[in-house]
């Protein structure tokens, strides 16, 4: 079976202080090339885990990911990360926290005016080009987002990782960056892997629904395709009847049948 | 939960009042006489109470030092005799007979070499130490016992191995500033937050560009708080170590002037001093006001 983006089999523990927690419990995933998949489950179930150890930034314990037949154990721009709390260098402006990125990612293969044509592209798609003099602290956390996904965008991963992108932001910026993600993915065709705990957020975006059991020792619990035709229309869909069945499933997954444990 | 039910219009909508407010903020305030007259009273409101301070001191010091049997001069015999000091510090006599300019200009002399030398090694220590653990278990407790042995004590250790004074005190300045270089240094690079090193992790920079792109930039405010610490710690030991070393320098005046019991040449060059050691620190701290612009909000 080849896919291409592979999690296959993968452990994690954590060791502290001689005492072993098993957070990741032999977790596989495929994700075919311009799908979007969501990883959805209660706080704690190791999500982010999951999406660090894609992302290189954490080894799994056993196991592997395949990223078109190649393994890969390290960070690197083919997997770009938009990471929750944006993570943007507060002492380089909007226009060089995109440019660093674009300066290393493409130094061999962009001239010095088209890496530069590249960043303000890139700025352009996320509607960011009024703010490129702007330093993170001037700008709103919605547009700080913007910013990380731009960043992100202009390494051309072969996945994109968004790990609860919106998760800090209220509800109409939220909607409003949603939005925005999903023509991104419509007009660009990224394979994207995203963390969320947001139900609506995950049926709206996704092609799959992966979601996880609670931890510790967290596992694929049920993986839900999404049925619905591109473009989504948020409006159109709070009717539909499929968009409806599938937030009930996920809905009855996370209340029902793997309810969020208080940690005592 | 109820996201399919937000319309996305309103936030659109909303877009271009934000904007308009911007540029209302952005336009720059007119000039107008109360506004001026705003400023000169902050201004006022700033100099007027040290001006007062200094002058009651001045006062009570005048009075206490005119009594008989007072051992130090009043301000006003400090002038008198003083004068040519103050109005010609450029004057060069030959030898040690020098303008308070030169003086003052061969201790910063001084103090610039040595502690232009701990400001690199003491980063690099810093960068070291903060980065690595092994690095720190080992050097951490030696800076640790070094930093607190008193600057002068080194003087006579660095006699003996330069057999110079001019390199002794330059290495005098350079160990007394060093210590909270390396430590506040190593404090800024430990606490680089691990957003900034995934960032890099997933651009894979090189160790080279880590240090420049994001270990400067982030560990720049606890580095230049080291770095005003170890100037201050700079200019205190100067002046102490030009006393035992001797030629010219600010210190070697001093305890000349001691030596030939003109009280009054030690008041001058002691204002001197303090005034030098303020302005030092203020050039520092202009620094890294400038260089951390944007670095300590996030």
């Amino acid at each position: 079976m080849t896919s291409y983006l592979r999690i296959d089999h993968v452990d994690k523990n954590f060791i502290r202080g001689g005492a072993e927690t098993k957070v990741l419990s032999d977790v596989s995933l495929s994700v075919e090339k311009g799908q979007f998949v969501s990883i959805i489950g209660h706080s704690g179930c190791g999500k982010t885990t999951l999406l660090n150890i894609v992302a290189g930034l954490t080894r799994a314990s056993t196991g592997g990911v395949l990223l078109e037949n190649r393994e890969v154990n390290d960070p690197g721009p083919d997997r770009a990360v938009v990471f929750q709390n944006h993570s943007l260098l507060p002492w380089l402006t909007v226009y060089d926290n995109v440019r660093l990125a674009v300066d290393k990612v493409h130094r061999s293969t962009k001239s010095r005016s088209e890496r530069h044509a590249w960043t303000l592209h890139n700025l352009d798609l996320v509607q960011m080009t009024h703010a490129k003099d702007k330093r993170p602290a001037e700008i709103s956390g919605g547009m700080k987002q913007r910013v990380g996904i731009a960043r992100a965008l202009a390494m051309e991963p072969k996945v994109l990782l968004l790990d609860e992108p919106f998760g800090a932001l209220d509800a109409l910026t939220r909607a409003h960056l949603q939005d925005s993600v999903m023509a991104l993915h419509q007009k660009l065709g990224n394979t994207v892997l995203m963390i969320t705990h947001d139900v609506d957020e995950a049926v709206l975006l996704s092609d799959r629904i992966v979601m996880m059991t609670n931890g510790p020792a967290a596992q694929i619990g049920e993986i839900l395709d999404v049925p619905l035709v591109r473009p989504r229309k948020r409006l159109e869909l709070a009717g539909n009847t499929t968009y409806l069945k599938c937030r009930q499933r996920v809905l009855e997954f996370l209340y029902e049948r793997h309810r969020f444990v208080e940690a005592a | 939960m109820n996201m399919p039910a937000v319309n996305p219009q309103p936030a659109r909508a909303i877009e271009p009042p934000i904007g308009k407010v911007l540029r209302l903020q952005s336009q720059r305030p007119k000039f107008s006489l109360s506004r001026a007259a705003a400023i000169g009273g902050d201004i006022a409101a700033r100099v007027i109470p040290p001006m007062i301070v200094i002058a009651l001191i001045v006062l009570v010091w005048e009075v206490l030092c005119r009594r008989q049997g007072a051992t130090l001069p009043p301000p006003s015999r400090v002038i008198a005799d003083t004068w040519d000091l103050i109005t010609d510090p450029f004057f060069d006599n030959g030898g040690l007979d020098k303008g308070l300019f030169w003086h003052l200009s061969a201790s910063l002399q001084r103090v610039a070499q040595g502690y232009a030398l701990a400001s690199i090694v003491g980063v690099a220590l810093g960068t070291l130490v903060g980065q690595s653990t092994w690095a720190m278990r080992g050097l951490d407790p030696i800076f640790q016992v070094l930093r607190t042995v008193p600057p002068l004590a080194w003087l006579p250790l660095s006699l003996a191995a330069f057999r110079d004074g001019q390199p002794s005190a330059i290495f005098v300045i350079f160990i007394t500033s060093i210590w909270p270089i390396i430590i506040n240094t190593a404090v800024g690079i430990r606490n680089i937050p691990q957003d900034y090193r995934n960032v890099a992790a997933v651009l894979r920079l090189n160790p080279l560009e880590f240090f420049w792109k994001i270990m400067i930039p982030s560990a720049a405010p606890y580095i230049f708080t080291g770095l005003r610490i170890g100037i201050g710690l700079s200019w205190l030991a100067i002046v102490a170590a030009e006393m035992l070393i001797g030629g010219v320098g600010i210190g070697f005046f001093i305890w000349d002037a001691w030596n030939s019991s003109h009280i009054s040449e030690i008041m001058l060059a002691l204002v001197y001093v303090g005034i030098v050691g303020f302005v030092l620190d203020r050039i520092v701290a202009g620094i890294a006001h400038v260089v951390t612009r944007g670095t300590a909000a996030s």
